[in-house]
């Protein structure tokens, strides 16, 4: 295909969350995913070939276009009022839950030492938590996980694209 | 003894334990729980004169030092041959729990964060932000309203499914979660818009029992404009 790459870079602007290769393959129906990858590629190094301010970036299982991460003074300036980032509780309980899941909010009080349930409701209005399931244990708790936006918000691949757990034994000085 | 207080630092009594650790340069596996506790004490009393609503984290974790404390004090029975735990033990495993993720959390932080280090391009604005018409008056509802829309929905359901075979299998779990994406995406929606034009009574059950574990949850709140009327859900504040 002559424009395929006009194309995709067509689609990444006006998605609103990260696009799969197979998810552009689909809709450009007549092209095997190894053509869209391969042009992914190329579009990649032509943003940062020529210094663009917009990177298009792995994230949360596909692809998408972001502001190259040095250029954020400017940006926050453009959307000032709007305060983004997450609270210290916030970002606690997410940490154990997306370390430890899938996690009951027992379990969490028991790491953190505090009432999480404030927390947890914040957590999911944002949508980087989910209700995973209920465990099956008297009162069926609920369990929670993170979800696919977690991974957009933070910037991951996949879970396992997370920075390692420190584990007790490398003391900090 | 005067004792500096920064109150809003601490997430919660681990974190004020850990900060103590910290300042005193303690080995955290070898606290010296007297100084601890009576310096952790300290805190709790200061707190307690400003008035603070102290939560009852912080007491519990009182009581568990000055056990410890007290346990410490007792000789040990060396005649058993078996090693003696260490009474300390249960709370340095989490001290050291809650560190990790302590720093876990410090390292998300670092990363490279969506709408903070970097940004998409800004979503259309919402079309569906626009409050319901303005001369209803909406009243909060309470269990029996939404039990008796349930009623209706399941009365108007009838049996038409009795000879279907395939049977749509879902899950609580995941219409809850289908709920709080609807909720996220437009804010509000209706209990008949949830059920749709689909009338088998699993998918109206789940939809009904997804609502009440919200409600429970306080993720939504329902309302209502009259006596057997429409019940409108909104994402709670």
């Amino acid at each position: 295909m002559e424009n395929l790459k006009a194309i995709i870079e067509a689609l990444l602007f006006a998605a609103d969350a990260p696009l799969t290769a197979a998810r552009i393959a689909e809709i450009l129906g007549e092209c095997d995913e190894g053509a869209v990858k391969s042009a992914l590629l190329d579009i990649k190094s032509d943003y940062s070939g020529r210094h663009s301010g917009i990177a298009i970036v792995d994230v949360a299982g596909g692809i998408q276009m972001r502001t190259r991460e040095d250029l954020a003074p400017w940006i926050r300036k453009l959307k000032a009022p709007k305060a983004a980032g997450l609270s210290q509780p916030a970002l606690e309980t997410l940490a154990v839950i997306a370390y430890r899941q899938p996690i009951m909010k027992s379990e969490i009080e028991r790491i953190r030492g505090v009432d999480v349930s404030g927390v947890l409701k914040g957590l999911l209005e944002k949508s980087l938590i989910r209700i995973v399931g209920r465990k099956d244990v008297p009162g069926k708790p609920i369990i929670y996980g993170t979800n696919r936006h977690f991974l957009e918000v933070f910037g991951l691949r996949d879970l396992s694209d997370l920075p390692t757990l420190k584990e007790m034994d490398e003391e900090e000085s | 003894m005067a004792y500096e207080i920064k109150l809003d630092i601490f997430e919660g009594p681990l974190d004020l334990l850990l900060y103590l650790i910290r300042k005193n340069e303690i080995d955290i596996y070898n606290i010296p729980i007297a100084l601890i506790t009576e310096q952790y004490l300290g805190y709790i009393d200061a707190m307690k004169s400003l008035n603070l609503d102290l939560a009852g984290e912080y007491l519990v974790l009182a009581s568990t030092l000055i056990h410890i404390k007290s346990r410490m004090l007792l000789p040990s029975r060396e005649e058993d041959g078996e090693e003696e735990e260490d009474p300390r033990d249960e709370l340095v495993k989490q001290l050291i729990e809650y560190k990790t993720f302590k720093e876990a959390a410090l390292r998300l932080n670092n990363l490279t964060l969506l709408d903070r280090d970097v940004f998409i391009r800004a979503a259309t604005e919402e079309i569906y932000n626009e409050p319901f018409q303005e001369e209803l008056t909406l009243e909060e509802i309470g269990i029996f309203e939404l039990v008796a829309a349930f009623r209706r929905a399941i009365a108007s359901a009838g049996y038409e499914e009795a000879l279907e075979i395939d049977v749509e299998r879902i899950s609580l779990s995941e219409r809850i979660n289908e709920i709080v994406d609807i909720l996220q995406e437009r804010k509000r929606t209706t209990f008949s818009e949830l059920i749709g034009d689909r009338t088998d009574r699993v998918r109206i059950i789940y939809t009904f029992l997804a609502i009440l574990e919200l409600m429970k949850l306080q993720v939504l709140r329902a309302y209502q404009t009259e006596p057997y009327g429409e019940i409108r859900l909104s994402a709670a504040e």
